[in-house]
C-alpha cells in the first residue's frame, strides 16, 4: 500500500472496477429483496446499512480514495462525522420531545 | 536559471479544491436527509402509504443505470492513462448515455405522478393532507435537486470529453478528467441513498 500512495499515475486495472460493479449491483438487488420482505423496523436498518456499504466502494475505489493522498480520507471520513453528529443530535431532541 | 519554467500546474491542489466543493454538496444534501427524517417521523403512516405508490422497479433500473455509468466513467481514466484516447472517448460516451437514460426513466416516472395530480402545490394532493404534501414535496425536491446534478454533470462530461477530442486532456494532464469523475460519482453516492429512503423504506 505505503508504495503507491503517493503515486499519482497509479493505474486502476478495468477488471477492478468491473468486480466493483457487480459487488454493487448485487448489493442493490440484496437490498431490494430484503426490504420487500416485512421485517419491520430492521428494514430502515438493513436497507441504511447496504447503503453505506455500497458508498465506501464507490468513496474507495471508483473515486479513488483508496490509493490518493491519505489527507483525502480524512477530510471524507471527518464530513461523514460531522453529518453524523448532526443527523444524531438533531433526532434526539425529536424523540425526546 | 537556464531552463524556462514550465505553466504551473498542481493536481493535487486540483482535486482538493473539487474535494471541498463536493464536502459542500455532501453537507446540502445531508441537510435534506435531516429534514426527511424529522418530517417521517413526525407522519410515520402518511410516509408508509406514500412511499408505497413508488415503483421500486423503475428506481433499481435507475440504480443499476447509474453504477454502471459510475464504473464507465472509472475506466474512462484507465484508459487515457494508458494512452487509449478512443477507449477513454468510448467510455465517456456510454457514460453520458447512461446518465440520458436516467433522465428518461425520471420523465416518465414523474410524468405518471402528475398525470394522476401529484406535484407540489396540486390541489388533489392537498386534500389528502398534510403527510402526503410534505412527502411528495420532498420527493420531488430531493430527486429534482438529483435530477439537475445529473444534468451539470453530463454537461461537465461533455465539455471533458472535447477536450479529450482536442487533447488539450491527455495521458500526461488528466486531472479535469478525474475532477469530472469524482462529480459524478458523488451523484451516484447521493442516489445510493436517496434510493432506499424514497423507495425501499415503506
Amino acid at each position: 500500500m505505503k508504495s503507491i500512495e503517493n503515486d499519482k499515475n497509479h493505474i486502476i486495472p478495468y477488471r477492478t472496477f468491473l468486480y466493483v460493479l457487480a459487488v454493487l449491483i448485487a448489493l442493490t438487488l440484496t437490498s431490494v429483496t430484503l426490504t420487500q420482505i416485512s421485517l419491520g423496523t430492521l428494514t430502515v436498518a438493513i436497507a441504511l446499512i447496504i447503503a453505506a456499504v455500497k458508498s465506501s466502494f464507490v468513496l474507495r475505489i471508483f473515486m479513488h480514495l483508496k490509493f490518493e493522498n491519505k489527507m483525502f480520507s480524512r477530510a471524507v471520513i471527518g464530513v461523514i462525522l460531522l453529518l453524523c453528529a448532526v443527523i444524531t443530535i438533531t433526532l434526539l431532541d425529536y424523540l425526546n420531545r | 536559471m537556464s531552463t524556462v519554467a514550465a505553466a504551473h500546474r498542481d493536481d493535487l491542489a486540483s482535486k482538493t479544491g473539487m474535494w471541498l466543493f463536493l464536502f459542500t454538496e455532501m453537507l446540502l444534501f445531508g441537510g435534506l436527509f435531516i429534514v426527511y427524517s424529522v418530517y417521517r417521523y413526525i407522519n410515520p403512516v402518511a410516509f408508509h402509504l406514500a412511499a408505497k405508490e413508488l415503483s421500486v422497479f423503475i428506481g433499481t433500473i435507475n440504480t443499476v443505470i447509474l453504477l454502471v455509468s459510475s464504473s464507465t466513467i472509472a475506466m474512462s481514466i484507465t484508459a487515457l492513462q494508458k494512452k487509449n484516447k478512443k477507449l477513454s472517448l468510448l467510455f465517456l460516451g456510454i457514460t453520458i448515455l447512461l446518465g440520458l437514460a436516467f433522465l428518461v426513466n425520471k420523465y416518465f416516472e414523474w410524468g405518471e405522478h402528475i398525470r394522476e395530480h401529484i406535484y407540489p402545490g396540486s390541489p388533489v394532493l392537498a386534500l389528502r393532507g398534510h403527510g402526503d404534501v410534505l412527502f411528495y414535496g420532498l420527493y420531488f425536491f430531493m430527486t429534482g435537486l438529483h435530477a439537475l446534478h445529473i444534468i451539470v454533470g453530463l454537461v461537465f462530461i461533455i465539455i471533458i470529453a472535447v477536450a479529450i477530442i482536442k487533447t488539450r486532456i491527455n495521458s500526461e494532464d488528466y486531472v479535469l478528467l478525474e475532477n469530472s469523475g469524482l462529480y459524478w460519482h458523488l451523484v451516484d453516492l447521493i442516489w445510493i441513498f436517496l434510493f432506499p429512503l424514497f423507495y425501499l423504506i415503506t
